[in-house]
């Protein structure tokens, strides 16, 4: 149900680990297994950075830049904690595998992603935007959604759009996009979009305006359900450090 | 599609030295389970799918495979899961008064995958205690279900207790609606705590507190403690609380570690009290799981208290230490020899794989996987190392 496995079958190389295939005995066998060790899945850019103050709350400091280095398996200071650094959408399909015990994604990736198997436990408040409908400024989107009404809406966010447009009781045909989506409505191919928006600056370059909101956007801390039973005495404190120093940033 | 041989995504055949270490696995789990009590059952690969989903969850519909009856026309379904089954037995086949053990194991298959790593085709087995409500029989179940795992060798698990009833009582406590529940219950499996605290907005002071309070709710035993201070002092709360405390009191020594998890929903619309899984080291997801379903009976118009437990025994096997292959021996074919045919019925007498060599494939006997060979030595049959056979 809107898991995509693209394994034809999940052996074990799984990930950079140190567990590859050995035929059907432990097939399931991935870094859950490496008792004590802890491995945070993150992404590049913004994540990694507004994460990098919550990490040193937590007494973990990085030793490598993943913007300045090649590597994808990053050491810490600690040496029970090491990073692996993957694509902002693969991260909650590392942390639900158990190539990761943790991870932190945005709740648009987690919606898409569905969220199965995962816990959720902490909204970090970083990587704040917000998922937003845009037209291009002509457009009478008002009139567009009556109810039954059908629309063509471009997206890298296919569930969340359906959701959305489902809810108001809108008919809407889904055009995935990878990227660029404000070039949709330009280029004719959709008469809205559904994208993140911080500062709106580029719908505003490309004669768009936001029309609806989503949803507030934040990133999550995700945890493999396994590695919450298995290694509680590494990841509640982890947990606990993290929860302490968002509440202090909200204050 | 050319390659005709492929099988489908999640489907995949046991080859020989896995299937041998599941058949021998099988063999002594049943062996434990019959030991201590519990009898075998054999209930159909299908059913009429009204039977087969009764009383369970909407998530067993959508994971059974259903075709239609030529002979009644009605729709019939592929066992995605046996408990139902020994329930339906238990309930009006056997009949009993008092308590029934049963035990089974067999294939079950699922539309889709129950986890990322899963077969489309396990093989469950487990056991089941009927007619008895009180917490020894989830004690007896419980230790039952680490001996069979202790059989495939595993002695480490980490015990994962929970108790669906404390998130039901809390519920009706509160007077929350089916469509909150429902709500409640997804944001809870994920421990999804923003989610919760946008949710329980609109509750009671009280009732949001000790929603909240359920996600936090994990750790050691001192997890029971903390919660009898941040839940409401209801008796069936307490109750619960109660239960689970002597569940990890009587079986904290059979393991490496209990955890208790008051969020640990799984199976809820199917579970009504103390809810348990297995952990082992190095497993992405619960080897075994199991717990209490009082309810279930109930829908098949007799209501029985049960407790049980199921494992999918490929997993299971896949944890086996050895491919558990007994030495094979090769023997040249002659039918008219006497005495080679007595040779080879005393080997197989004495538990020896003894293959033929028949005719004909002379340069292919490595791939018979023979490491040892019969052969006339001294007017006598002897076994020897095939190295040394010539």
């Amino acid at each position: 149900m809107g898991r995509e496995v693209h394994q034809n079958r999940p052996h074990a190389e799984v990930v950079g680990g140190h567990c590859f295939g050995n035929g059907s005995k432990n097939r399931n066998c991935v870094l859950v297994g490496d008792t004590g060790v802890i491995t945070l899945a993150l992404s590049k850019g913004r994540i990694f950075d507004e994460t990098l103050p919550l990490l040193k709350a937590a007494g973990i400091k990085p030793a490598d830049d993943p913007e300045k280095s090649r590597k994808l398996v990053i050491a810490t200071n600690r040496a029970d904690v090491k990073i692996i650094i993957v694509r902002a959408s693969d991260v909650p399909t590392y942390v639900q595998y158990g190539a990761a015990d943790m991870g932190i994604a945005g709740k648009d990736v987690l919606l898409e992603h569905g969220g199965d198997g995962l816990y959720q436990p902490l909204d970090l408040r970083i990587a704040r935007c917000r998922m937003m409908v845009a037209v291009p400024n002509e457009f009478d989107y008002e009139s567009a959604v009556r109810q039954g009404a059908r629309l063509r809406v471009a997206t890298k966010y296919v569930k969340t759009a359906r959701e959305h447009f489902g809810a108001k009781g809108v008919h809407v045909d889904l055009i995935k996009l990878y990227g660029s989506m404000e070039l949709a409505p330009l280029a004719g191919l959709a008469e809205a979009i559904v994208d993140l928006v911080s500062s709106g600056n580029t719908l505003k370059a490309n004669n768009l305006r936001p029309v609806e909101e989503i949803m507030p956007i934040s990133s999550r801390l995700i945890v493999n359900q396994a590695a919450l039973k298995l290694k509680r005495n590494s990841v509640q404190p982890m947990i606990g450090a993290f929860s302490a120093a968002v509440a202090r940033s909200k204050k | 599609m050319t390659q005709k041989w492929l099988l489908p995504e999640y489907i995949d055949d046991i080859l020989p030295a896995e299937a041998w270490r599941i058949e021998k696995l099988r063999a002594s789990v049943l062996e434990l389970f019959t030991l201590s009590g519990y009898e075998l059952v054999m209930p159909p690969l299908v059913e009429y799918l009204d039977s087969l989903l009764t009383g369970s969850g909407h998530d067993l519909g959508l994971r059974t495979f259903k075709l239609v009856d030529q002979l009644s026309g009605r729709t019939l379904g592929l066992r995605a899961d046996i408990t139902p089954q020994a329930s339906r037995i238990d309930a009006h086949l056997l009949n009993r008064q008092g308590i029934t053990r049963l035990c089974y194991s067999g294939s079950v298959v699922h539309t889709l995958p129950t986890g990322m790593l899963k077969t489309r085709e396990p093989l469950q087995i487990g056991a089941e205690i009927y007619g008895h409500a009180g917490v020894e029989s989830d004690v007896e179940i419980q230790l039952l279900m680490l001996r069979a795992l202790a059989v495939a060798g595993v002695n480490n698990v980490h015990l994962d207790l929970g108790h669906v009833a404390i998130f039901r009582s809390l519920i009706q406590w509160a007077g929350i609606d089916r469509e909150s529940e429902a709500e409640l219950f997804r944001v809870l499996q994920a421990k999804d705590v923003a989610a919760l605290d946008t949710m329980t907005g609109s509750l009671g002071k009280d009732v949001r507190r000790a929603l909240c309070a359920l996600p936090e709710l994990y750790g050691g035993v001192e997890v029971l403690q903390e919660a009898r201070k941040r839940l409401p002092k209801l008796p069936e709360l307490a109750a619960c609380l109660d239960t689970l405390e002597f569940l990890a009191e009587q079986l904290s020594k059979d393991v490496a570690q209990v955890c208790v998890d008051l969020a640990e929903l799984r199976g809820y619309h199917y579970h009504s009290g103390a809810v348990f899984e297995a952990y082992v080291p190095g497993q992405t997801e619960a080897i075994a799981r199991g717990g209490r379903y009082d309810e279930i009976g109930k829908s098949f118009g007799r209501a029985r208290p049960a407790t049980g437990f199921s494992i999918d025994l490929r997993d299971l096997a896949s944890l086996v230490d050895g491919d558990g292959q007994r030495k094979r021996i090769m023997a040249s074919h002659k039918l008219d020899d006497a005495g080679l045919q007595a040779a080879i019925q005393a080997l197989r007498d004495a538990g020896n794989i003894v293959i033929v060599d028949l005719p004909g494939h002379e340069d292919n006997r490595d791939e018979l996987g023979c490491h040892e060979e019969l052969v006339m030595r001294d007017g006598q049959w002897v076994v020897v190392p095939r190295d040394r056979a010539k």
